[in-house]
């Protein structure tokens, strides 16, 4: 069963226009940081961050139209990248639930902003 | 009687010597052919001779540590030595033994052979990670002559980023080169198992040990990515002196035990998977029966994998990590435990019925099948958070991972040993030495890490150079047994070696197994097969003819 | 298993013909396009890059660890690194930004080229561009750390940024700044590297190496780039964008 190189070229049309809105979301992302926004600061820019990575990985790395295989090994690093960000947060996150329990002086651990 | 001078007769001419067979090892003679290989079998047999020198000297430490551990008092070396030794010997074993031994040597060997393909993915990049593997060992072993390392294996900061005076920085660097060279080498079988099988191959009819392999490649390249990058932090911080995790600035040593963990964990599944594959391929050929539950085996290889990867917390339950955060790892790891104990079950119930061939290689699986047993139950004690806060850091956690690493892992390997040697080397050895120096090597290993749980119930503590007196007796037999355990690993290197010339020369098939590797010649030509074979049944058939009235 | 049409090689003292010229060294292998132990270009095409997709999960790990232990600090301290990445240079973080997107735009017009088979001068012109954008980041990178030692922002190297918000612990800044040094640093060796290939690949581009059977070295440099690029636009609002 002989596989041929992949035969759709992309055109290039289509490269510019996701360059172009690639420019866009960074002008964007810069503007916005200048814009009161309180917590919501890294929320957006990560929201940003990660709509411009979507479309390099789908249009310039050709994972749109990509075999299931690769976009496997996409979901696998992220889902691990998730788990190791994840768990490890949830150690901090949780350090000092109990301490209000263990000494009543001692307030829990502060998890908005004040330090 | 008269005695007759006996005259010599004549002997028949010999007959002309016959031409030799081209296989991988004579196919081209010299340094250069070796050295600039492309050949996946001449690539193993390389890091074979690596890795072979890398065990030795990481039994030197062990050696050194037990001497150490006759007497209660630090008598033989210095404290600040003996810190060395232990770190040492964990180091060279870990990185430069146990994680490349079975992939790098049998993997390398028989993974495109098993699924009929004429070489890896990427021969130059196979041959790549054999040098990085080289430097690294090299940086390393250089690391440890000029005066060594005394962080323990596991680097941990503060004292490995900000105080330790010794080599901390170079040792680094020489384990962050050899997981490149695991990256590489997990890299390579993944595409190799995926774009290369032979036509008919398909998942399921892949030898169980390729699904072991293709399991440990996956966590090769997922974790080894973050260990790398948590000691590349600690050299950082060693050589610029910013703090990332000194405690001064608000930097917190427990995060690199994460980042350290998260791959160090799933590292002891990359040293066991592979050996739990070679169990599965010597639990069928010796007993002539395909395993039980091929997909049960199949799947909890993946299965291990990657729950391995939720557990790592359990090293840390007594470091400040959050209570919560311990209760999730301390259920994870229970969990973890199932797919092992599958496969134990499964390959058990292979055995039941089975038409049993006692080889040397069998020895090694049932030594495999008792030690990991009793290696992964007492995991589970320190799984639970309570029981563990009593033995953490005692010699109960050296006897359990010794009970995995040496008495699962270590036989896994000289089971793969003693089954492929005759595939790799077209040589045979004597089966009785074979079978006596595993007998020994049982005997030994058992009398030296047995004692080593009751220590540590006992409260000794691991790391010490001195212990209190009460526990000299079973110090005393531990050491015995290692003396036993060392010459049970010294008689391979001398009959394997001596088979090399006085062997008898092998079949195709010495064992009768099943398998696209059995079905060449020994050893194996240069591209593998003469034709690219066509599979048609599935792995562990021993009897044809049967199947196919079956089918 | 059993196997239909193998044969396991003749029996020993029978003869064999000479086996097939086998690349037991390097240096053929090397100039041939379809490797001998692949069936097709097709498959070799597929090998190689799902071979630079599982290196580039690799790598999606190891910054991944970088950054999971930078956004844990961050948790940690809010305010000393919102101080501290007011201090960096926002605008230059976007020059770079837009500069590293257009020679990811050149870069897929590059292995666009060689997949068409445009010929080897467009091919070379647009790694070229890529090049000079990739260079002028490198540069730019190296001009910002000099600004940012002159600020005194560099740990370790007379630290003391000033005007520091009063409350704020300039300690874990430290921290901070020792993770914007190392996440740039890791990131401009990676890119360096990235260039150390473009060039070998544009030498070899203006032999007439790559063909639109053959063309899977671009194609894994392009994936290559495009992984530096995406960590990049991570970096971005992680690093400069803390508000």
């Amino acid at each position: 069963m002989a596989t041929q190189t992949h035969a759709h070229v992309t055109p290039t049309r289509t490269y510019l226009l996701i360059w172009a809105a690639l420019i866009a979301l960074t002008l964007l992302t810069v503007l916005l940081s200048s814009v009161p926004l309180g917590e919501w600061h890294t929320p957006v820019g990560l929201l940003i961050a990660v709509t411009k990575a979507t479309l390099i990985v789908l249009f310039f790395m050709h994972a749109m139209g990509g075999s299931r295989l690769v976009w496997m090994v996409i979901a696998t690093s992220i889902l691990f990248l998730a788990i190791m960000y994840g768990i490890t947060f949830s150690d901090y996150a949780t350090r000092n639930l109990d301490a209000s329990v263990r000494d009543p002086a001692r307030p829990t651990a502060p998890a908005a902003p004040g330090r | 009687m008269t005695t007759a001078t006996v005259q010599p007769h004549p002997q028949p001419a010999e007959p002309p010597a016959a031409p030799r067979r081209i296989d991988y090892l004579n196919v081209a003679f010299g340094v250069r052919s070796w050295l600039l290989t492309t050949d996946h079998k001449r690539i193993a047999i390389l890091y074979l001779v690596v890795i072979t020198l890398m065990f030795f000297i990481g039994g030197a430490f062990a050696t050194l540590i037990r001497l150490e551990l006759v007497t209660p008092k630090g008598d033989l070396v210095e404290a600040d030595t003996y810190n060395k030794l232990f770190t040492m010997h964990g180091i060279v074993m870990i990185f430069f033994f146990l994680i490349p031994s079975i992939p790098a040597v049998f993997g390398n060997f028989f993974v495109p052979m098993m699924i009929g393909a004429k070489d890896l993915a990427f021969p130059k990049i196979n041959l790549l990670s054999w040098y990085i593997f080289v430097i690294a060992a090299v940086f390393t072993v250089w690391a440890l002559a000029a005066g060594g390392v005394d962080t323990g294996w596991t680097f941990y900061t503060p004292y490995s980023s900000r105080s330790a005076h010794t080599y901390v920085a170079a040792t680094i660097i020489g384990v962050f080169f050899s997981g490149f060279s695991s990256i590489l080498t997990g890299l390579n079988f993944v595409v190799t198992i995926h774009r290369m099988r032979a036509p008919g191959m398909t998942w399921f009819k892949m030898p169980l040990f390729i699904w072991s392999m293709y399991a440990t490649s996956i966590i090769q390249l997922l974790g080894t990515p973050v260990v790398a990058i948590a000691l590349l932090l600690v050299a950082i911080e060693r050589v610029t002196g910013v703090g990332i995790f000194d405690p001064k600035l608000g930097g917190d040593p427990v995060l690199f035990q994460h980042l350290f963990w998260f791959y160090s964990h799933p590292a002891v599944y990359i040293m066991i998977l592979p050996a739990m594959g070679v169990v599965s391929e010597l639990v069928t050929t010796f007993s002539r029966k395909p395993i039980f539950g091929y997909k049960a085996v199949a799947f909890s290889s993946i299965g291990i994998a990657v729950i391995g990867f939720l557990v790592w917390g359990h090293h840390m339950f007594v470091s400040g990590q959050s209570i919560y955060a311990g209760l999730i790892f301390s259920m994870l790891s229970f969990l973890v435990a199932v797919p092992s104990a599958i496969k134990v079950f499964n390959w058990t119930a292979t055995l039941y019925k089975g038409s049993i061939d006692y080889k040397t290689p069998f020895l090694y699986a049932v030594y495999f099948l008792a030690l990991f047993t009793i290696g992964g139950l007492t995991g589970l004690v320190l799984a639970a958070t309570a029981t563990d806060v009593h033995i953490h850091d005692t010699y109960f956690v050296i006897a359990h991972f010794h009970y995995i690493m040496v008495g699962g892992a270590i036989m896994g390997y000289m089971g793969a040993m003693h089954y492929w040697w005759p595939k790799m080397t077209g040589r045979m050895y004597p089966d009785w030495i074979a079978n006596l120096a595993a007998l020994i090597i049982f005997v030994g290993f058992n009398l030296t890490f047995f004692p080593q749980f009751l220590l540590g119930y006992q409260g000794m503590n691991r790391r010490y150079w001195e212990y209190a007196p009460e526990f000299q007796v079973l110090n005393v037999m531990s050491s015995a047994g290692a003396s036993i355990l060392a010459v049970g690993y010294l008689m391979p290197l001398v009959y394997f070696l001596w088979s090399l010339r006085y062997g008898k020369r092998a079949p195709a098939n010495p064992w009768g197994a099943t398998g696209l590797e059995w079905a060449t010649a020994s050893p194996p030509p240069p591209d593998n097969f003469a034709e690219t074979p066509v599979v048609t049944l599935p792995p562990y058939v021993y009897n044809p003819e049967e199947a196919a009235v079956v089918r | 298993m059993s196997v239909e049409h193998v044969t396991p090689g003749p029996p020993p003292g029978i003869p064999t013909a000479p086996p097939a010229p086998h690349a037991a060294t390097v240096g053929e292998s090397f100039a041939t396009p379809l490797a001998h132990h692949f069936r097709d270009f097709g498959q070799q095409h597929e090998a190689g890059t799902l071979g630079m997709w599982l290196f580039l999960a690799t790598e999606v790990l190891f910054f991944g660890g970088v950054l999971t232990a930078y956004e844990i600090y961050h948790y940690l301290y809010p305010q000393a690194f919102e101080a501290g990445s007011q201090r960096l240079y926002t605008s230059i973080g976007a020059v770079h930004t837009l500069g590293l997107l257009g020679s990811s735009l050149t870069m897929a017009l590059a292995v666009r080229a060689a997949q068409a088979g445009q010929g080897r001068r467009i091919l070379q012109l647009f790694l070229a561009l890529t090049m000079a954008l990739g260079l002028a980041f490198l540069v730019l990178k190296g001009v910002e750390y000099y600004l940012d030692y002159r600020e005194h922002l560099v740990p370790n190297l007379d630290f003391h940024p000033e005007g520091w918000p009063a409350g704020v612990n300039q300690r874990p800044a430290q921290i901070f700044f020792s993770f914007y040094f190392v996440l740039t640093a890791i990131h401009a060796t990676h890119m360096v590297i990235g260039l150390g290939l473009m060039a070998l690949v544009l030498v070899l581009a203006g032999r007439g190496r790559y063909t639109p059977d053959n063309y899977t070295a671009v194609d894994c440099l392009g994936l290559y780039w495009h992984f530096v690029d995406i960590v990049w636009v991570f970096l971005l609002p992680l690093l400069y964008l803390i508000r």
